[in-house]
C-alpha cells in the first residue's frame, strides 16, 4: 500500500516535472537603457522574440527604472514560477546572487558577469575580440590616423571593449592615435546622448574621424553627432548600421540575442547547465556586421584584412589583451 | 596656436552646454522676479522635449515642435499658477509635484505611443535645428583668434543657441525699461503697494509664470530636437536644478545669469575636453575627478565668492488680498 503510495507520488511528481518542461515559461530583465536601446538590451529581446516565433512560447519581460527594482523582477518572475529568468547585464550580479539562492529550483542566467550558484548560468563575451577586428577596420578607413572610442559607464568591462580597441587600431597602423573618454560613472552613463554627442564632437575637433562607442542608449548620441559631422561611428552590440545608413562603418555585434535563445531553448530541452559559458570569436560570440548599409564604405582590403584578423585570433597566432584578466591595456 | 584651438573648442562646446540652462534660467527668473519660486523648471523642459520630440517626429517639421513644445510647457506652468497663485498653495510643493508628473508622463506617454523604451523615434535632419555655418567659415578657420572666433564658436550653431543669447538683452530691456518689467519686479518685492496701485498681483503673476513655460518650452526643445535627435526619457538630467543655482548665483538679474550659465557650460566643456588628456606636471587625472569639478565649483562659488544672494522679498509668499 505505502510502495504504492510512493509510486502515484513520484507519478505524479514525474507528469508535474514532464509538464513543467513542456510549458517552460522564460522571462527576461533588461538592464538600464530598457528594451529599445537599438543595442545591448534590444539584442536580448531579438533573441527571446526569435524564440518566441520558433516555438510559439510566450515570454515575459520586465524594463526596470532604477536600481532597486532589479531584485524585485527577478523575485517575481521566480516566484510566479518562471524559469529560465535572464538577467540582462552586470549589474544584475548581486540581485542574481541573492534571488537565486532564495529559489533553488528555479534556473537563472545571467549575461556579462559570473555568478557562482548552483542555479545560474553565467554567459560572458569575449568583447576583446570583437573589439579588436573594428579596430581593425577603424585604423583602415580614418584618413586622419586619429580614431576615437566612447564609452559609458567607466567600468573593467568597457576598458575591456576599448583595450581591445586600440589592440586593433595599433596592429593595423602602429602610429595612429587612439582618444578615449567615458561618458560618466554612474548608471545615467548608459542614457546620455547628449554628453555622448558632445564627447564624439571634442573627438573630431582632436582630428579623430571614426568613432566607436560602447554606451547603450548614450551611443545614439555618438553615431549622431558623427553622421551630422559627417565623419564614421561604429556601433555596438547590436546592427546599428542602419541607423545612418553609410555613415556607421559597422557594429560590434555581441550575440546577446543568440546566449538569450540558447538559455530559452536549453530551458524548453531540459538540458539546462549551470556554469560559465565564454562566447568569443571562435564560438560565433563576437563579431563586425557587413550589410547593405555599410557595403560602400568596406573596400575589399578592409575585409581582406579583417578577414586575416579574424583567422588569426580562431587560430591563436594573434591573442587580443583581455583587460579583465590584469587591469592593464599593453597597447 | 594649439592652445587656441583648443580654447576655441571649449568655447564651442561650452556654448551648447550653456544654451539649455540659460533658456531655463532665464525662465525662473520671470517666475520668481515676480514671486512665484519654480523648482518645477527641470519639469517643464522634460515636457517640452517630449513635446517638441514628439511632435516633430509626426509633422517633421522642427518648428512645430518648438510650438508644441512652448505650447505644453505653458500648460503645465499655468498649473503651477493654479495651484500657487489662485489656490495659494505652496510655490515649492507644487513645482516638486510638477517635476513628478512630468518625469511618470512623458516615460509613459512615450511608452504608450511608440513602443520604443520611453523614446520618440529618431528624427531625420529636416525635422531638428541644425547647425548654420556662417559664410566663409572653413576659409577663416586657420586665421589666429578672430578666424577661429568666427568659425567654431559664432558659425555652425543652431538658431535656438542664437536666440537664447538674444533672450538676454531682451529679459533685461522688458525688466528694466518697460511698464510690464517694472510691475514685475514690484509684484515680487511688495505686492501690497501693487494691489493699491490698481493693478491685479495674481494677472501679474500668471504673466509671470507664462513667460517662464514659453522659456522652458525652448530649454525643451533645444535638448530634444536640435542638440540630439529624438527624446529619451529623463534627458534634462538635472539641468533644471543647475539652471536654479546659476539663477541665485546670479542674483536674479539677467545679464549675471548669462555668465552663470556660461560659466556651468565650460566647466561641462572642459570636464570632457580634458578627460584621459595628460596635463603637464600632474598626469592624467582621473575621470571621476574631472566630472566632479563642475559640481565641486558650484559648491565652492556659492559658499563663499557671490556674497549675499537676496531673494525677491516676496517670493515664494502667496498674495492675499485685504478684506
Amino acid at each position: 500500500m505505502i510502495r504504492k503510495l510512493f509510486a502515484a507520488v513520484a507519478m505524479t511528481a514525474l507528469m508535474a516535472g514532464a509538464s513543467l518542461a513542456a510549458e517552460v515559461k522564460p522571462a527576461v530583465v533588461y538592464d538600464l537603457g530598457g528594451r529599445n536601446d537599438k543595442s545591448f538590451n534590444e539584442s536580448a529581446y531579438v533573441g527571446a522574440e526569435k524564440f518566441k516565433a520558433d516555438t510559439g512560447i510566450a515570454f515575459q519581460d520586465f524594463e526596470i527604472q532604477n536600481d532597486s527594482q532589479r531584485e524585485q523582477a527577478l523575485r517575481k518572475f521566480a516566484e510566479r514560477g518562471f524559469s529560465p529568468v535572464v538577467a540582462i547585464g552586470f549589474s544584475h550580479a548581486e540581485a542574481v546572487k541573492k534571488v537565486a539562492a532564495e529559489f533553488p529550483d528555479t534556473h537563472f542566467a545571467i549575461i556579462d558577469m559570473v555568478v557562482d550558484a548552483p542555479n545560474v548560468a553565467s554567459i560572458v563575451f569575449k568583447e576583446h575580440e570583437g573589439s579588436y577586428l573594428v579596430g581593425v577596420l577603424a585604423a583602415l578607413a580614418s584618413k586622419t590616423g586619429k580614431v576615437g572610442f566612447v564609452g559609458g559607464m567607466d567600468i573593467p568591462l568597457i576598458r575591456r571593449f576599448a583595450c581591445g580597441y586600440v589592440g586593433g587600431v595599433k596592429a593595423t597602423a602602429k602610429d595612429d592615435e587612439v582618444f578615449q573618454n567615458m561618458t560618466g560613472t554612474t548608471g545615467a552613463a548608459w542614457t546620455d546622448p547628449v554628453k555622448g554627442g558632445e564627447l564624439a564632437k571634442s573627438q573630431f575637433d582632436r582630428g579623430a574621424d571614426v568613432v566607436y562607442h560602447a554606451a547603450g542608449g548614450t551611443g545614439i548620441g555618438v553615431l549622431q553627432a558623427a553622421a551630422d559631422a559627417g565623419k564614421l561611428g561604429i556601433g555596438v552590440d547590436s546592427n546599428q548600421n542602419g541607423l545612418h545608413p553609410g555613415k556607421v562603418l559597422t557594429s560590434m555585434l555581441k550575440r546577446v540575442d543568440v546566449a538569450t535563445y540558447n538559455v530559452f531553448k536549453a530551458g524548453q530541452d531540459g538540458t539546462f547547465k549551470a556554469g560559465v559559458t565564454v562566447l568569443g570569436l571562435a564560438e560565433g560570440g563576437v563579431g563586425w556586421a557587413l550589410d547593405d548599409n555599410n557595403k560602400p564604405l568596406i573596400t575589399p582590403e578592409m575585409k581582406a584584412a579583417v578577414d586575416k584578423a579574424e583567422a588569426d585570433i580562431k587560430a591563436g597566432t594573434v591573442q587580443v589583451h583581455d583587460y579583465m584578466s590584469d587591469s592593464a591595456c599593453p597597447y | 596656436m594649439e592652445w587656441l584651438d583648443l580654447i576655441a573648442q571649449v568655447s564651442g562646446s561650452a556654448i551648447r552646454f550653456s544654451v539649455p540652462l540659460l533658456f531655463a534660467c532665464l525662465a525662473g527668473l520671470y517666475s520668481e522676479r515676480a514671486g512665484v519660486f519654480d523648482i518645477g523648471l527641470e519639469g517643464k523642459m522634460l515636457v517640452g522635449a517630449f513635446t517638441a520630440g514628439t511632435i516633430a517626429a509626426l509633422t517633421g517639421s522642427a518648428w512645430l515642435g518648438l510650438l508644441a513644445a512652448i505650447l505644453a510647457s505653458v500648460l503645465f506652468a499655468l498649473i503651477h499658477g493654479f495651484a500657487s497663485i489662485t489656490h495659494r498653495g505652496n510655490q515649492i510643493v507644487s513645482g516638486v509635484a510638477i517635476n513628478f508628473i512630468a518625469a511618470g508622463l512623458t516615460a509613459q506617454l512615450g511608452e504608450t505611443w511608440f513602443k520604443l523604451g520611453g523614446q520618440t523615434p529618431q528624427l531625420t535632419n529636416d525635422a531638428r535645428f541644425m547647425g548654420y555655418a556662417w559664410p566663409f567659415a572653413d576659409a577663416l578657420r586657420g586665421v589666429p583668434v578672430l578666424g577661429q572666433i568666427y568659425s567654431q564658436i559664432l558659425s555652425g550653431q543652431n538658431i535656438l543657441v542664437y536666440l537664447a543669447f538674444l533672450a538676454v538683452p531682451i529679459t533685461w530691456w522688458l525688466l528694466y525699461r518697460t511698464r510690464f518689467g517694472l510691475r514685475l519686479r514690484a509684484v515680487g518685492e511688495n505686492p501690497a503697494a501693487v494691489d493699491t496701485a490698481g493693478i491685479s498681483v495674481p494677472s501679474m503673476r500668471y504673466a509671470a509664470v507664462a513667460c517662464c513655460g514659453i522659456l522652458c518650452g525652448f530649454a525643451g526643445a533645444y535638448l530634444s530636437i536640435a542638440q540630439s535627435a529624438g527624446f529619451i526619457e529623463h534627458m534634462t538630467a538635472g539641468k533644471g536644478f543647475i539652471a536654479l543655482a546659476a539663477l541665485i548665483f546670479a542674483k536674479w538679474r539677467p545679464v549675471p545669469a548669462m555668465w552663470a550659465c556660461l560659466l556651468f557650460g565650460v566647466l561641462d566643456a572642459i570636464s570632457i575636453r580634458l578627460q584621459g588628456v595628460p596635463i603637464a606636471g600632474i598626469g592624467t587625472v582621473p575621470v571621476q575627478l574631472m566630472q566632479a569639478v563642475p559640481y565641486i565649483l558650484t559648491v565652492v562659488l556659492l559658499a563663499g565668492f557671490i556674497g549675499h544672494a537676496v531673494a525677491p522679498k516676496a517670493g515664494g509668499v502667496p498674495y492675499v488680498k485685504e478684506k
